[in-house]
């Protein structure tokens, strides 16, 4: 007799509280343990909807498992299991339970069957993440988790008015295909877009990633926007808007990663660039095009987590994480190394490896459903990833000029967790079929077609060597130490400028007003004292009012003595 | 220095032994779309050596447009980290100077 109405975010909140309980091996044992029993119980349950209850007039439905659900529970259940072996060695409660109820939330919402609780775990989403950035205990970390926090509970606040117009809409709170012809659907589009990082929503994501922690990072990189992409993908399938919306996002980001310093900045844009890929799938909404969206989100969470822990395991090994700052790691950090470039080979979507077997799906789709120029697009945005995230990457921080920094391979913990997520991108590049069996729709895609590797192989190595004839030429640009603004530029420079701006001339304007009100006021006054004065010789002549007064008192007391003598 | 070990790419030899056999494999490449039969897809992918093309301009661009890009986008690391706002304004000026410095600083470092 299986729980099946356990759902799968329990065991993650119940190993919240149990972490605040524990301490040293035996904490560990528990972090382990939980995404391993918890993914065992999502392996056993049958889909279908398994919890439900009434409240108000509406049906709630906090469980209910389909195939696109489950397929985001396992890759969740994955991600958490993978970084909570990154962060083994850390000894900060803040963080380890900051991180179990994240991974929980995010399992909370992609089994959510009703717009009101995917709000609730919408908002958590946001509450726990915060604190893995507020973690790094920094003042910049602190400020940018505050943007962070602020834009997150922005896009639950446009969810939740979105929910309440679609309830008295449609009389029903399920979560199921939305579509935009209505204001409801537009709402709820924006409240995913954001946390999608739609263009001009994105810099959220840039800004806060690369001040988390170090194994914050690894977190956050895995649950809130792919979270997002479920939402999408089961609100709005086919939205034609997503194709150009997720078009721009794949190449946009790329211009800014290749002048970026910070090399997890750089991986922030990255993701954006492949978030862009899977909101594209989502939009041409065919089975092939909505199977590639969903395993490109599988992919990118085990790939760009394997990214984001190489570099972190360089920050925490060398505390630098600036790409002029580093280079020459290479040579006593083989073990990173070689994972990193793993992980840089899925993500380029090199054949063998995971990218590969995802991206391809969503390429084929465009070309198939005619939308040729985006093709185009995506095709030069995988030639960007490349360049960023392939090569840049590991270039500037393993090889490139000698640092001098000779910091060793990280803890045990770190590398292990590396090399599971490496055997992981390898092993669903050479077997894709594994992944495609979990996958809504049975397609009978095959990734390998003689046609389609060689394409991919010409690509990505011409775009190599773009960037070695660039640099034998001195064209690539140096990293420098460096601000690149971009869309955050306005809620951080231009408005509070504009606004402060504002001020000053209102203050301008009111000083001056009252300087003018106050010389007329003067000006009247003297004009009447000078009136006065040419009175004062007739009748008026000015006494002191210290005189009357005294007159006042001589007039009294005679009054007074004159009424003794009486 | 203790560290005085001889690395990898520590000898010029080994680097360009790894570029010839990333040029063969190029060239090799090319070669490969007139051995393989390509089912095309698109009248695009018909062209000759379209996607060798495609990926070496598009990354020229890629890459002297990011360029350009920084010519007005680039500020001084500690742009944000100054709170006040007022000021931002007054030293705009200030911030072409420190930029070019920087520059200047970060192309020599790249160089050694």
């Amino acid at each position: 007799m299986w729980m099946t109405e356990l759902p799968p975010f329990v065991p993650f909140f119940l190993g919240a509280l149990l972490l605040l309980g524990t301490r040293g091996m035996l904490r560990s044992a528990v972090m382990i343990a939980i995404p391993i029993l918890g993914g065992m119980h999502l392996w056993m349950m049958p889909e279908g909807i398994h919890l439900q209850f009434a409240f108000l007039d509406y049906q709630l439905i906090p469980y209910r498992a389909d195939k696109l659900s489950i397929m985001f529970g396992y890759v969740f259940h994955i991600a958490a299991f993978i970084g909570i072996v990154y962060s083994l060695h850390l000894r900060d409660t803040m963080q380890q339970v900051a991180a179990m109820l994240y991974a929980g939330s995010a399992l909370g919402a992609v089994f959510a069957g009703d717009l009101l609780t995917l709000f609730v775990f919408w908002e958590l989403l946001a509450f726990t993440s915060v604190f893995l950035i507020w973690a790094r205990r920094t003042e910049r970390s602190y400020h940018a988790g505050m943007r962070y926090l602020i834009i997150q509970v922005l896009s639950g606040v446009i969810l939740l008015a979105g929910t309440l117009f679609y309830a008295a809409e449609n009389k029903t709170l399920a979560f199921g295909y939305i579509g935009l012809d209505s204001i409801a659907g537009w709402l709820i589009f924006i409240a995913f877009g954001i946390k999608c990082a739609f263009p001009f929503a994105h810099n959220w994501l840039t800004d806060a990633y690369p001040e988390a922690t170090v194994t914050g990072t690894v977190f956050l990189s895995a649950f809130t926007t792919k979270v997002a992409v479920y939402a999408l993908a089961r609100g709005y399938p086919g939205a034609e808007i997503l194709v150009y919306i997720g078009a721009a996002m794949t190449c946009f980001p790329i211009f800014f990663a290749v002048i970026e310093n910070d090399l997890r900045r750089v991986l922030a844009y990255s993701l954006i660039n492949q978030v862009g890929f899977m909101v594209v799938g989502i939009g041409i909404g065919t089975a092939l095009a909505i199977n590639g969206a969903v395993s490109h989100a599988f992919n990118d969470v085990i790939f760009k987590g394997l990214l984001f822990m190489s570099m972190g395991a360089v920050l925490h090994m060398t505390g630098r994480m600036n790409g002029s700052d580093l280079g020459g790691l290479y040579k006593t950090m083989p073990k990173t190394t070689i994972l990193c470039i793993v992980g840089a080979a899925s993500i380029s979507a090199f054949p063998l490896f995971s990218g590969f077997v995802s991206k391809s799906m969503v390429m084929t789709a465009a070309l198939e459903e005619g939308f040729d120029w985006i093709w185009l697009m995506l095709l030069f945005a995988s030639a960007g990833v490349f360049h960023h995230a392939g090569i840049k990457i590991p270039y500037f921080a393993f090889f490139a000029h000698d640092s001098g920094i000779r910091a060793n391979d990280p803890p045990n913990n770190m590398v292990l967790a590396m090399a599971i997520a490496a055997a992981l991108c390898i092993a669903i590049g050479i077997y894709p079929q594994a992944l495609y069996s979990l996958l809504p729709y049975d397609t009978g895609y095959n990734p390998y077609d003689a046609t389609h590797v060689l394409a991919q192989t010409q690509l990505l190595f011409f775009s190599a060597l773009a960037f070695v004839w660039l640099n034998l030429r001195g064209m690539y640009p140096p990293e420098l130490r460096s601000t690149h603004l971009d869309f955050d530029w306005v809620y951080r420079r231009a408005v509070p400028s504009v606004i402060q701006k504002m001020l000053s001339v209102i203050w301008q304007i009111d000083r001056g007003l009252r300087d003018a009100l106050k010389l007329r006021l003067s000006s009247y006054l003297s004009y009447f004292a000078g009136k006065n004065d040419r009175l004062s010789i007739l009748l008026s002549r000015n006494y002191p009012t210290g005189s009357m007064a005294m007159w006042v008192v001589v007039v009294l007391a005679t009054y007074l003595l004159l009424s003794f003598i009486k | 220095m203790a560290d005085e070990k001889k690395y990898l790419f520590d000898d010029p030899k080994n680097i360009k032994r790894l570029m010839r056999i990333f040029y063969v494999c190029c060239i090799l490449l090319v070669i490969l779309d007139f051995v393989i039969h390509r089912h095309t897809m698109h009248e695009w992918d018909k062209l000759w050596a379209f996607y060798p093309i495609y990926g070496f301009v598009g990354c020229v661009v890629l890459v002297i447009v990011a360029s350009w890009m920084r010519t007005f986008l680039m500020r001084p690391e500690d742009y944000y980290d100054k709170p006040s706002t007022t000021e931002s304004s007054k030293s705009a000026s200030k911030h072409k100077n420190s930029n070019n410095e920087l520059n200047t600083k970060g192309a020599s470092h790249v160089d050694d």
